[in-house]
């Protein structure tokens, strides 16, 4: 046991020994990782944050129909009795008069609407339907659309749908552009490590002869790709920090513009510990991949 | 200790370095393999210490026998063995310390214990003065010594050297000799492929010779003489 845990000590103090040995590469090689990782890190924050924002956003389904403004009561009553038929589901009558009163009350309108000539609103529905499906809610609305007197329909909540398919298709796109990166992360961890593998030949000739393991000579490289890798996926925490804090004071005085308050959200310690292990474990890919081919040419 | 029956090998290029041989070693035993260059000395070298294998016949180290080995056998069978190769195999960039520890680190012994091992093989061979220098400010002698005590320093039961003096003066070789007689006489198995025929009247070695890949036994007759006085 205390073999192993000095056998394992002493790989890891080798493979640090080689970052330090040659920073100029070291800094090289952490840069390459450091930026493979943030790109697909960034995106993820920001379809994270995107996400924020439209979680405050009904996602109640809701239908409106908006009468003609010469619609008389008698109208209005046509067209609950198709509701209580149709059992869309439950839906609310909003007069034209109740719709004026509440728009009174929100601040700077009053005066404006006082000095109309007329009340413009027209009555209208909100109907929350029992079904909704994207298609459902489609038939419905197009029903409502073909009632007497019915001037417009609207679907209250499309916006957020489509929004949601937006950022379906980003994370996507943020997933094939992480696959993407891993995959150049664990190439540029093979090439490294190839260089290093040729440049030790003698030693790992040396060695084999004398009889060391096959996982005592690799035990090195292993520990120098994962400990790069993890150096490499903090250095893209802190970059996507770093553009974070850039990006603070401008969100937060577009959000103030738009009447909100919105901060914008990092990444958690939780996350950058992610970061790093996953630049971690493609890094020990990559050097396993390097490692199984160019030993077995060597001795 | 060492058994070798029926031991062929045959190069794909259709050479056949070694025909039909057949050999024991014994414990304790001092055994020189000679012959002219092309015999197959190097290629017995490299039968034993299992770098080859060979292509029929069987050799038995330690109860093991190598033909049979899985690849992941023979670190361990390696560590039976102190090599001792022709052209060394030093690492010219560490330091004559770190050349002797390499063995050590292999086996995983704790750094402090595995420093005070090396220090003492440094020290059997004469090297302990210069164990900060790198190999390649060392003489041709000292780089053999330190051949040596890199072979030594796991304290294996055989010694196995491919030429050993092969580009030494003879002041250098003659240290070399008795460096490999008081290993021998402390009881360690020294099998050596040497055409020096100095050495062979010095010490009393027993004598494999190879002539062309076939294998005559017989003892010195000058070895015979010293050891009867």
């Amino acid at each position: 046991m205390s073999t192993w845990f000095a056998q394992h000590l002493a790989a890891l103090r080798d493979a640090l020994r080689r970052l330090a040995a040659s920073p100029l590469n070291t800094v090289l090689s952490l840069l390459v990782i450091g930026i493979a990782l943030t790109l697909p890190t960034a995106g993820w924050v920001v379809l994270d944050n995107l996400r924020e924002v439209t979680r405050g956003a009904s996602s109640v389904q809701q239908i409106s129909i908006f009468m003609t403004l010469d619609a008389a009561r008698r109208d209005t009553g046509e067209i609950e009795s198709r509701l209580r038929e149709s059992k869309a589901g439950s839906w609310r009558f909003i007069p034209k008069d109740e719709a004026l009163k509440r728009l009174q009350t929100t601040e700077g309108m009053a005066e404006i609407i006082a000095s109309l000539p007329k009340n413009p609103l027209p009555d209208a529905f909100v109907i929350e339907p029992a079904d909704v499906q994207p298609a459902s809610l489609e038939r419905l609305a197009k029903t409502f659309a073909g009632w007497p007197k019915v001037a417009h329909v609207q679907l209250d909540s499309a916006w957020v749908k489509r929004f949601d398919v937006f950022l379906r298709i980003g994370k996507l796109v943020v997933t094939l552009l992480a696959g993407l990166f891993a995959g150049a992360l664990v190439a540029v961890t093979f090439n490294t490590i190839r260089l290093q593998i040729l440049a030790q030949g003698a030693e790992i000739e040396v060695a084999k002869l004398i009889g060391a393991t096959d996982a005592f000579i690799r035990r090195p490289f292993h520990y120098f790709a994962a400990l790069q890798g993890a150096l490499g996926g903090l250095l893209a925490a802190l970059l996507v920090a770093a553009g974070g804090r850039l990006l603070a004071a401008p969100v937060a005085e577009l959000a103030t513009l738009y009447g909100g308050n919105f901060a914008v959200r990092g990444l958690s310690l939780g996350d950058t510990a992610l970061l790093a292990l996953a630049g971690m474990l493609l890094g020990w890919l990559g050097a396993q991949i390097s490692v199984s081919i160019h030993l077995r040419r060597i001795g | 200790m060492i058994s070798a029956s029926a031991v062929t090998k045959r190069y794909p290029e259709g050479l056949e370095a070694l025909k039909n041989v057949s050999f024991e070693i014994s414990a304790g035993e001092m055994v020189f393999i000679t012959g002219h260059s092309g015999a197959g000395k190097s290629t017995l070298f490299k039968l034993l210490a299992a770098i080859e294998r060979p292509t029929a016949g069987s050799i038995v180290v330690n109860g093991q026998n190598l033909a049979a080995l899985r690849r992941s056998a023979i670190p361990y069978l390696r560590r039976n063995f102190g090599l001792i190769f022709q052209d060394q195999k030093l690492l010219f960039d560490r330091s004559v310390l770190d050349n002797v520890l390499l063995p050590l680190a292999i086996v995983g012994l704790p750094a402090k214990e595995a420093v005070r091992r090396a220090r003492a093989a440094l020290d059997k061979v004469g090297l302990l003065e210069r164990e900060k220098t790198l190999p390649i400010a060392l003489s041709g002698g000292e780089q053999q010594r330190l051949a040596i005590a890199r072979a030594v320093v796991n304290r294996p039961a055989i010694l196995l050297a491919d030429e050993p003096t092969a580009n030494l003066d003879a002041d250098s070789a003659a240290d070399i000799l008795e460096i490999f007689r008081a290993f021998h006489q402390v009881g360690v198995t020294t099998v050596i492929a040497t055409h020096d025929a100095e050495w062979m009247s010095r010490l009393a070695p027993r004598i494999l010779r190879l002539e062309k890949g076939q294998i005559q036994e017989h003892y010195n007759d000058a070895a015979l003489d010293g050891a009867s006085t």
